[in-house]
């Protein structure tokens, strides 16, 4: 079929970019989630960002957003139509926009894009992530004392690697403070979907598990542990904070803020560039919630100081010796991960049982 | 007093007005719920209606109708069969996944020769993956009398499973950086489901669904088949006296609805999904069993309920987009233009009568 080769370039090529572009002199910057704004999770952290733009700007910005936007061609037309409409900048705020994100660039090349999560970028498209490993880092360690059936639940949401780092990491640190403990991990296969993940979160706990990590964004599997009674959580993306003190004793949370209201200024003074930006800790982009009263006091420092060590730069949450689940060699004594290989993560270390899926 | 009083037969007059007594009430419904929201109703509902169709940007909007109305066109009409004959496959979710992994796992195997019988192999295996899944509630009935509603409906999830595993494993774009989901086809030029007419949105998917329309109305007023599905539909007892098999009836109607759910998997896969991945499916599956009944069941209808449900789909967008509307808002408008249509079908069965029975 070879009229189609040629119909791929005449379709690259198809009006769209001569779109009228709304002119007025507010910036209007656009938004597409995953999820729900009221997920209290993940998507719900990137709309405090919208605000913060919002209560930063005035009347210079207009913000629009669409919400559980699904991931292939229906993101693809959402991304279009906020073209269309004369939005500015664009953040995408899931890995699996990738594709839209790449192939509405191209057709709009004077439009700005942001992709959260992602590694594909171009002269109109950055991307941005937070070094949430270093937060998982600090609930591991909390998870691996407190536990006292040695089992710790984590669930899953897709076998990436920025979710198979976030397992690695707690479970370094739990191991560290715990040499008992153990990790069992359910895949959901879903960012949000609050009875998935409230079942998940029951099947661990069936199995002994009295901590649960989530790396998805509802509070279902906050919800079924308190139901269960002793079983602790952390807070995921947000706060998470109606579950305090106990089952949530603390949390990491995503704050997009400060970095959504740079890239919009950059937009407004004309300096934007495609960068590739991915900060932790020390920047604020990754924070970690209040350690409730439920935390031992000693537990609570210890974590505390861990913090603040990631924050320094002193410690690094994937320092040698540490092996690959297999027993071959990864990282030799003292040395620390890149971010090449933490980027594409796509192994368990040394002690975590079971398999990637694949 | 007021009361219902069967009707000697459906009306005629009903059967026509009651969809656009629906949108009509939707409208009137749907304006007071967004002027409760605080946003001007009459916006709102012209940005619904009215934007994708003749808006600033319609030029894209509308052939993105029809991408989006293209497959639940293409597997209501196959749903329609079986419904009209009693049978009930709630499954077309999971036989448009495997008609997608059929067709993907074909083309991917080829890959990256061209060849022109790349496309129309695609287009055989998609219908395949979604026969076969079908088969299994159809033989599993005719076989064991078990219930297809259930069957196919579970299968839908096992359909999901297999499709991440794909996605995983088997199917994964080996220079994918590790991450989930398969080659995109639509950069696979003899695989590609692209624009018939560039621009058009008009891609062999939904040139199929229109033909699979006009094949449907022919097959349902004119073809044995269609006799057959109406007798058995009205009267079970009685088609089986008239000479129809019911076990060959549910295995040719599951069939063709498990095929066409496949061909709209194959279509999805290779033009605008263009790869699968863990969340290839959207709810076509689903959304096109209310486009069945929203089209009563009539394939003229079903076309234009298609067109309506895409309607409200990037209408609702628009509506997000350019008076921040929450989605729930949208999806309950959505949710009362069914709702609306089952309540004022009830006047095409029933008439009200006023005051009291005259023989009471």
């Amino acid at each position: 079929m070879t009229f189609k080769t040629v119909l791929l370039g005449a379709t690259a090529a198809a009006a769209f970019a001569t779109g009228a572009m709304a002119q007025d002199d507010k910036t209007k910057v656009g938004f597409i989630y995953v999820g729900p704004v009221g997920d209290l999770g993940w998507s719900y952290q990137h709309d405090q960002g919208r605000q913060a733009i919002e209560a930063e700007y005035g009347d210079q910005v207009e913000t629009v957003f669409v919400e559980s936007v699904p991931e292939g061609p229906d993101a693809e037309r959402v991304l279009t139509q906020m073209a269309l409409q004369g939005a500015e900048l664009i953040f995408a705020t899931s890995f699996g926009f990738m594709e839209s994100v790449m192939n509405t660039a191209q057709k709009f090349p004077e439009v700005k894009f942001e992709h959260a999560t992602g590694y594909q970028r171009a002269d109109n498209v950055s991307t941005y992530s937070a070094r949430f490993y270093e937060g998982r880092a600090v609930q591991g360690l909390i998870a691996g004392e407190m536990t006292e059936s040695n089992v710790i639940g984590y669930i899953g949401s897709y076998p990436i690697p920025e979710v198979i780092r976030g397992i690695n990491a707690a479970y370094i640190q739990a191991k560290k403070v715990n040499p008992e403990v153990e990790f069992r991990v359910v895949w959901a296969y879903t960012w949000f979907d609050p009875a998935k993940e409230a079942e998940a979160a029951k099947a661990l706990i069936d199995a002994g598990a009295d901590v649960i990590l989530q790396h998805t964004d509802s509070t279902a599997p906050q919800a079924a542990a308190q139901e269960a009674g002793d079983v602790i959580t952390f807070g995921q993306a947000s706060d998470m904070l109606d579950y305090a003190p106990k089952p949530r004793v603390s949390s990491i949370i995503d704050n997009w803020n400060q970095y959504y209201v740079d890239r919009v200024g950059a937009v407004i003074d004309g300096s934007w560039q495609s960068e590739d930006t991915w900060d932790g800790i020390d920047s604020g982009m990754v924070e970690i919630g209040e350690i409730t009263d439920a935390v031992p006091e000693d537990v609570k420092q210890a974590a505390l100081e861990l913090k603040d060590k990631i924050s320094a730069g002193e410690v690094h949450p994937f320092t040698g010796p540490i092996n690959k689940q297999d027993g071959s060699a990864w990282l030799a004594e003292g040395e620390t991960a890149d971010d090449g290989t933490l980027l594409g993560m796509n192994f368990y270390v040394e002690g975590i049982k079971g398999d990637i899926p694949q | 007093m007021i009361r219902l009083e069967r009707r000697p037969e459906p009306s005629r007059a009903w059967t026509l007005a009651t969809p656009f007594v629906a949108v009509a009430l939707t409208m009137v419904a749907g304006g007071l719920m967004f002027a409760m929201l605080g946003k001007d109703p009459v916006e709102a509902i012209r940005t619904i209606f009215w934007d994708p169709l003749f808006g600033d940007f319609a030029s894209y909007s509308r052939p993105q109708l029809l991408v989006k109305a293209g497959p639940l066109i293409l597997i209501a009409i196959g749903l329609s069969l079986g419904f009209r004959a009693g049978i009930w496959n709630i499954g077309a979710e999971g036989q448009y996944i495997l008609g997608a992994i059929f067709a993907a796992a074909t083309g991917l195997a080829i890959y990256p020769a061209e060849s022109w019988i790349v496309f129309p192999a695609m287009i055989v295996a998609g219908a395949l993956g979604g026969i076969l899944w079908a088969m299994i509630p159809a033989l599993l009935k005719v076989r064991f009398g078990t219930n297809e509603v259930l069957v196919s409906l579970m299968l839908v999830y096992v359909a999901e499973a297999l499709l991440a595993s794909m996605s995983l494993g088997l199917l994964r774009n080996p220079e994918g950086m590790g991450f989930p989901g398969s080659r995109n086809l639509a950069q696979y030029p003899s695989a590609a489901n692209l624009d018939l007419i560039p621009g058009t949105g008009m891609h062999w998917g939904v040139a199929l669904a229109l033909i699979a329309v006009i094949v449907g109305q022919v097959v349902m007023t004119r073809h044995q088949l269609g006799f057959r599905v109406r007798l058995a539909g009205q009267s079970p007892r009685a088609a089986v006296f008239g000479g129809v098999n019911p076990g060959w009836l549910i295995v040719v109607c599951m069939g063709i609805s498990g095929g066409l759910a496949g061909l709209a998997g194959m279509f999805e896969v290779a033009g605008p999904a263009g790869r699968l991945s863990i969340d290839f499916n959207v709810g076509y599956g689903f959304t096109a069993i209310i486009v069945a009944f929203l089209g009563r069941l009539n394939p003229i209808g079903i076309l234009l309920a298609g067109l309506l449900m895409a309607l409200t789909y990037i209408g609702g967008e628009l509506a997000q987009l350019q008076m921040n509307l929450p989605l729930a808002a949208i999806q309950m408008f959505q949710g009362m233009l069914l709702f609306f249509l089952l309540a004022i079908d009830l006047m095409t069965n029933f008439s009200f009568r006023f005051g009291r029975r005259a023989t009471a």
